[in-house]
């Protein structure tokens, strides 16, 4: 059995992310496929959570906007080079995240949901407060990125970066859900008594699948500031939080490529609908509440019929 | 084997275990009986860690074991079922009896999230003897079925491997068949008899009384959260404040 | 200590109103188990209703009615959609209140416009003078007719038929199906009521904070927190909870920092979570290992 086992999905996947180049007109498009591949890393992590662990999380925008706060500060503020301010703000973020995850966890449902949305909004009001530090509502912005003593500056650059990394998420994660731990995941999921007693620490594993979330939304925060040259606290709001939460649900819960699908579906949306100018918060929220009702298992749940073969939390 | 003193839990104003002691001999089937409402589930619940003892203490081989925390107490060689089937749904059979053998698989992260080699020896070998299991209980055909989808009696059985593959030392059955016809209840009563040829002590919790005197060793009447009795099947059959406490309600 | 008494004052008065949107929350929580993430978004359709209502020249009474049915009506709506949706479990319904309440900010957006509106107080401009600190009358207003729907919704639970329905309900629902009792009216009529408390605590805000489409959003949060400071469990524990909340903000506010002013809602809940998750009334449950 070779080392290197790839999913279906996931060729497929790679695929069609050589593909979309050849579609790229301009910088415009490239840059709404690469927000959404970084949103599709947050949405896995996230969909781990959720779907497999069971956690529901209302602070993830918080978190990867965190994340990217502090990778601009240690680059803007304090000089140091982009990689070792990412890689100290995925060191912090696990940190933030064991800790927190600890009191958190212990909570259930509705009570989960408020204490993150709670975590969630002080990270944003602290952020929007401390001006010096963060330049406050208004943003700051962010120096380009330079990996090795190269700079990355053309679209393409940030596209292939991108979309290796999230195969190589993707295929991590895979991993993962078809090994020991991934079973453990989705037993807590689907019975916390009966994990526990074949000698599963429920506690300290939904704290692991937290931290894991929050690492990777962590990095996919900080590489989306360095990308756009600009942060602001809108990064790590609330709504940003729902959106990616929306991202899970529509793309599928416990259905790992379906947070894929979600991620691009729900940022191209806003694209497609800039014609509708006014109306278009009003068919956002339509288009929500629709698919709630009448999609509730996610879009991915349509490909169901042709047996992808792709990986989900049997449910 | 196991040693339990003046165990008491209180909820509120009600008593529901009252200074309740007993001891359990290695290699043993000891048998829990009462009336319902008796305490008998609290007592397990109490001994596994998942209710805190307000008072009295529980030994295991000599260590102080109360209030040890239910997934600790697996490293130490008890197990136990629950009285309402806890499974993992939407799991296949297989991957249940595998949850029980997870905890001599490796779960380092990297180790995981790489497929190093350890992970794939792992999930060979004990997805040998996870079906190895299935079959003791006639259902390696069903081995990637949905547990959701099996049979309350097969589901009542799973649970028993599945605390097998923990490979215990002592194992807490709460009411093994309870709702289970006489076919199935026959089928669980044999699996239960295999169990002890691996040295295993089991605490059985039961109505059942035929079940219980056929396959018991040695008998703990509970009542009102107090101890009632304690003896042989024999004995227990015999003894009058045990029939009083049972009047209309069981069968001898 | 004027100047406390001024805090301690403006303090109760958005208090009152926190506890009013917690409330509308805590009723749909104990009949359906939905955690309505719009509940904000009724106090802005009342709010704003008004203001649009007025302008187009009704008279004050009708308006306030008028504008108190409308979100009613959209508490009816969300219901049906709630009743409509197929996947009942928790994760789907707090997204599908999310959506709405995006949903009815949207509407906002198109119907009414993106502007800050006020209307005139309803009892005039002048103020009463307590203890140095000033209370105007429309503050006295929030505060008085606060306290009359908690003791209206008081004596509809506890004493009227339909009330004690409600609770029976909410309590257990195989039994209520039984005694004849129709859940779905029940629970379309807890989603009324919330939509309308909700909106009347928008409705007399207005004059005082002004109101636009997007300011649902944090007075709905801050509901929940009320809420669950008081207590998810118990509807008027949600007025203890919006008033502990409303005074410490402003305590905050005037003593500390007023930017952190919107975090002191956040970190309370956050405490209560973590110390007392079943709210400040509740008692320590049995112990678990």
């Amino acid at each position: 059995m070779k080392t290197l086992k790839l999913s279906r999905s996931l060729i497929i996947l790679a695929v069609i992310l050589i593909l979309i180049p050849f579609f790229m007109s301009n910088d415009f498009y490239y840059e709404i496929v690469i927000v959404a591949l970084f949103n599709s890393m947050i949405v896995i992590g996230l969909n781990l959570l959720m779907g497999y662990a069971g956690q529901i999380s209302l602070a993830h925008g918080a978190f990867a906007g965190l994340g990217g706060y502090i990778s601009a500060v240690l680059v803007g503020h304090f000089g140091l080079p982009p990689l070792v301010s990412i890689g100290s703000a995925l060191v912090f973020m696990a940190l933030f995240a064991y800790i927190i995850s600890k009191p958190i966890l212990k909570l259930s449902g509705h009570y989960l949901a408020m204490a993150t949305l709670g975590i969630g909004v002080i990270i944003t009001i602290i952020l929007n407060s401390e001006e010096e530090l963060t330049g406050g509502a208004d943003g700051m912005s962010v120096e380009s990125l330079t990996l090795f003593g190269f700079e990355l500056s053309e679209s393409w650059q940030w596209y292939l970066l991108a979309a290796l990394l999230l195969l190589f998420i993707l295929w991590l994660i895979e991993n993962l859900i078809d090994s020991p731990l991934g079973r453990i995941l989705r037993s807590i999921h689907d019975s916390e008594k009966a994990s526990s007693s074949v000698g599963v620490d429920v506690s300290h594993y939904k704290s692991i699948v937290f931290v894991i979330s929050v690492v990777i939304a962590t990095l996919a925060g900080s590489l989306y500031a360095f990308f756009s040259g600009f942060i602001s606290p809108q990064e790590a709001s609330f709504n940003h939080s729902i959106e990616l939460v929306v991202m899970v649900v529509l793309g599928g819960m416990g259905r790992l490529y379906g947070a894929v699908v979600g991620a691009f579906i729900l940022t191209a949306l806003p694209q497609l609908l800039t014609s509708f100018e006014e109306y278009q918060t009003l068919i956002y929220g339509s288009i929500i509440i629709l698919v709630m009702i009448f999609m509730p298992k996610g879009v991915i749940s349509l490909f169901d019929r042709f047996d992808m073969g792709s990986h989900h939390a049997k449910s | 084997m196991l040693k339990a003193e003046y165990l008491t839990k209180r909820f509120g104003g009600v008593t529901a275990v009252d200074d309740f002691s007993f001891r359990v001999k290695k290699g043993t089937i000891h048998a829990i009986i009462g009336p319902n409402g008796a305490g008998k589930t609290t007592l397990v619940n109490m001994i596994t860690g998942v209710y805190s003892c307000d008072e009295g203490t529980v030994w295991l081989d000599g260590a102080d074991i109360t209030n040890t925390a239910t997934d600790q107490l697996v490293y130490r060689g008890v197990c136990r079922t629950f009285q309402h089937l806890e499974v993992c749904g939407n799991m296949t059979a297989l991957e249940n009896i595998l949850l029980g053998f997870d905890r001599y698989m490796t779960k380092n992260l990297m180790q995981v999230c790489f497929r190093s080699k350890r992970v794939r020896e792992d999930e060979a070998r004990y997805t040998q003897r996870a079906l190895h299991l299935l079959d003791l209980i006639g259902i390696a055909s069903h081995a990637h079925t949905k547990v959701k989808n099996l049979s309350y009696g097969i589901l009542k059985k799973l649970e028993i491997i599945r605390a097998l593959a923990t490979s215990p030392e002592l194992i807490l059955l709460d009411e093994p068949v309870a709702g289970l016809n006489p076919k199935e209840t026959a089928e669980v009563a044999a699996l239960i008899r295999t169990l002890t040829k691996d040295e295993v002590t089991i605490i059985l919790i039961e109505h059942d009384m035929r079940m219980v005197m056929e396959l018991s060793d040695y008998i703990t009447v509970m009542n009102f959260g107090k101890k009632l009795a304690e003896g042989t099947p024999k004995e227990i059959r015999d003894n009058p404040e045990v029939i009083k406490a049972y009047l209309g309600s069981g069968s001898f | 200590m004027t100047e406390l008494f001024a805090f301690l004052l403006s303090g109760i008065t958005v208090g009152f109103v926190y506890a009013l949107v917690g409330m509308g929350f805590t009723v749909i929580y104990n009949s359906s188990g939905i955690i309505n993430f719009a509940q904000g978004e009724f106090v802005m359709a009342g709010g704003m209703s008004m203001v649009f209502i007025l302008a187009a020249g009704v008279p004050l009474v009708p308006a306030f009615a008028l504008a108190i049915l409308l979100t009613a009506l959209l508490g009816i709506l969300l219901w049906k959609l709630t009743d409509l949706s197929k996947d009942s479990s928790q994760v789907s319904l707090i997204i599908l209140t999310l959506g709405f309440a995006i949903f009815l900010r949207g509407l906002a957006e198109v119907v009414f416009d993106k502007e800050l509106h006020t209307i005139p107080s309803f009892v005039g401009d002048g103020s009463l003078e307590l203890y140095g600190a000033i209370l105007s009358y429309q503050s006295l207003l929030i505060i008085a007719v606060s306290i009359l729907i908690v003791i209206v919704l008081w004596l509809f639970f506890k004493k009227t038929t339909l009330g004690k329905a409600m609770i029976a309900a909410s309590d257990n629902v195989e039994a209520a199906k039984l005694m004849g009792i129709n859940i779905k009216r029940i629970l379309m009529l807890n989603f009324a009521i919330s939509a309308s408390i909700a909106a009347i605590g928008g409705v007399l805000l207005t004059p005082i904070t002004s109101t636009n489409y997007e300011v649902g959003i944090m007075l709905g949060l801050k509901g929940f927190a009320a809420a669950i400071i008081g207590g998810l469990s118990n509807p008027f524990g949600a007025v203890l909870g919006g008033l502990i909340l409303g005074i410490m903000e402003v305590l905050v506010a005037g003593y500390l920092s007023s930017e952190y002013k919107d975090a002191v809602a956040f970190v309370i809940m956050l405490a209560i979570l973590f110390f007392r998750p079943g709210g400040i009334f509740s008692n320590l449950k049995a112990q678990r290992v």
